[in-house]
């Protein structure tokens, strides 16, 4: 099956200082394949070359060297445009135009007719929440409304893959939200996501695959659940009207048992810790779950150690 | 095609909500006014004092659209990054330079067109005043048709500037792009004396140079055929279609040489 989106060392210098321009490298022999239906989370701190992929995905910047396809095309071909959609970070767009104008524009630039426009246009903008505000000029939006603008043109032209800069920077939970079930939907469709973040628990929630660059490099990728560092690493069982006796018992097989307050206990239990059992048991003693959820490292913790192994590499 | 007539009339939308069109307002309160103050002047004077007005503000306040709606037509989209989604888009980047020049040629030719019906309808009012004996002295008839001729060699020469202003536009800020411009406008403007300038210097180098300077800038006085109308001596026809073709050739060159250094550009 041919990869939605696939790179192969590809690299981007940019020359910087004026007098005596030296290169420096923003992207570094970066190799990706990303499959047709994955929802794959680019991540990365900021600066580590997440935008530079996606210009250069996007033609944007042109590669020093390597190359990269999507849907099978190379990048230079502009058919394939048609096929994709693009959000681009913090984006911009036309002050003087109305949303409504702008994505009836975008529609002509995809050879969309005049009836086959005005209903994806007004389709679009329901589908991303914007009402009324459709027919004022853009200058008069808010950063959140431009992000949800941006997600609207992205999607005008029923997109077969999707590239998405931090789709979720600027928005308020609420909108987190709609665009968290928004990815989620369009993944049911079996389109390709590929998005980029720095916002770790959003690619939790959302990916099956990922990839960490730092400072232009690969550092890790995969499946979310086959990398070794999201392997459960225990178990935080809380339960509420524990008798005594039965906490007891339940105190040998746990790491540690904590008082929350009242007759609330947070009870940590091993990888092997069997929560089902202990939950059971507690049950069967007359106690009420209040919350069972697996510990893992976070994508934070993940991060910030493959970082720091990164920057150790580079100095050695 | 359509490509290219999206993003032009997206230009010329632009330039409408820009307010671009209020020096017509402009224009035409000058023209009036004018036109009643030359009124008190012997008759026949003010006839050509009003043709030469009314043509050398259309060429100049077309000359102000050209350069400083034209130096922004590419940079601000790259500025404001507006150009990341556009170029997301089924669009080369010829195609978008192609639109942005057409879209504000468009611009021009609407400001030029009302611009003459304004400076016609002037004369018209201008001539209905005056017996046929004494309009029969002037040098050319008040709804003299050649002044079209001047209109049109007006739009040839900000067609010109047009694609300058957008060639320097694809590599340079909007406040270096506006000083090259005008630049080129102001030196072409005195192009004909580099091609005399055996005449006055005896150095071959520096003959050389200057002979090379005039057949690589455009000769804008070419263009300007304005005193010749205004006067009643004939412009050929023949002459404006060369002229034409000579401008051609040049906004053929700047807008292949715009299309290939804007193909290459990172947009950091």
């Amino acid at each position: 099956m041919t990869a939605a989106i696939r790179t192969r060392e590809l690299s981007k210098d940019y020359l910087v200082g004026f007098w005596r321009p030296r290169p420096y490298r923003a992207l570094d022999r970066l190799s990706i394949d990303v499959a047709p239906g994955d929802v794959f989370g680019f991540l990365g701190p900021n600066g580590a070359g997440k935008t530079t992929t996606l210009k250069l995905l996007m033609q944007l910047v042109f590669p020093s060297s390597g190359e990269a396809e999507i849907l099978g095309r190379p990048l230079g071909d502009v058919s394939t445009r048609r096929r994709i959609g693009y959000l681009p970070e913090n984006p911009y767009f036309y002050d003087h135009l109305t949303g409504e104008e702008l994505l009836d524009y975008y529609g002509r630039l995809f050879g969309q007719g005049a009836a086959e426009r005005r209903q994806r246009v007004s389709g679009t903008l329901d589908r991303l929440g914007i009402g009324a505000e459709r027919r004022l000029p853009l200058r008069k939006f808010s950063k959140g409304m431009l992000q949800r603008v941006g997600l609207a043109q992205a999607l005008l032209n029923d997109p077969e893959v999707l590239f998405l800069d931090e789709p979720m920077s600027g928005l308020d939970p609420l909108g987190r939200r709609d665009v968290r079930a928004l990815i989620l939907e369009l993944r049911d469709q079996g389109r390709t996501i590929f998005f980029s973040s720095h916002i770790l628990s959003d690619a939790e929630a959302l990916c099956n695959r990922v990839a960490i660059v730092a400072k232009g490099r690969l550092a890790a990728s995969g499946r979310l659940t086959e990398l070794q560092e999201f392997a459960v690493q225990g178990w935080e069982l809380v339960m509420a009207g524990v008798p005594p006796a039965a906490l007891e018992r339940v105190r040998a097989r746990a790491r540690r048992v904590l008082t929350i307050g009242g007759d609330r206990y947070a009870i940590d239990l091993p990888p092997d810790g069997r929560p089902e059992e202990v939950l059971r048991e507690l049950i069967a003693a007359g106690a009420t779950m209040v919350s069972l959820n697996p510990l893992r490292e976070t994508l934070e913790d993940v991060f910030v150690r493959r970082v720091a192994e990164m920057g150790e590499g580079a100095r050695s | 095609m359509s490509t290219i007539g999206s993003v032009a009339a997206a230009v010329f939308r632009e330039s409408v909500r820009d307010r671009v069109f209020y020096n017509l307002v402009l224009f035409g309160l000058l023209l009036v006014g004018a036109s009643i103050l030359i009124g008190q002047l012997t008759a026949g004077q003010d006839v050509k004092i009003i043709k030469d007005l009314g043509l050398t503000a259309t060429s100049l306040f077309g000359l102000f659209i050209a350069i400083f709606v034209g130096i922004n037509l590419v940079s601000k989209e790259v500025e404001r990054r507006s150009v990341y989604a556009l170029f997301a888009k089924p669009v080369t980047r010829s195609q978008f330079i192609a639109g942005k020049y057409v879209g504000l040629l468009l611009t021009l030719l609407v400001n030029v067109a009302v611009m003459t019906v304004a400076l016609y309808s002037v004369l018209f009012f201008l001539a209905r005043g005056v017996p046929a004996p004494i309009q029969s002295a002037w040098d050319a008839p008040a709804m003299d048709p050649a002044l079209l001729k001047a209109v049109l060699l007006i739009f040839v020469d900000l067609a010109v500037v047009t694609a300058v202003a957008l060639f320097f536009s694809t590599y340079s800020s909007p406040m270096l792009s506006a000083i090259f411009t005008l630049g080129v406008y102001l030196v072409g403007q005195f192009n004909a004396d580099l091609k005399r300038f055996d005449a006055i210097v005896d150095s071959p180098a520096a003959i050389a140079v200057a002979k090379a300077c005039y057949y690589v800038m455009p000769d804008f006085s070419r263009f300007d055929v304005k005193l010749a109308v205004v006067h009643g001596i004939p412009v050929s026809g023949a002459f404006v279609a060369a002229t034409a073709a000579y401008a051609a050739v040049y906004i053929a060159a700047l807008l292949f040489g715009a299309m290939v250094i804007f193909a290459r550009r990172d947009f950091k």
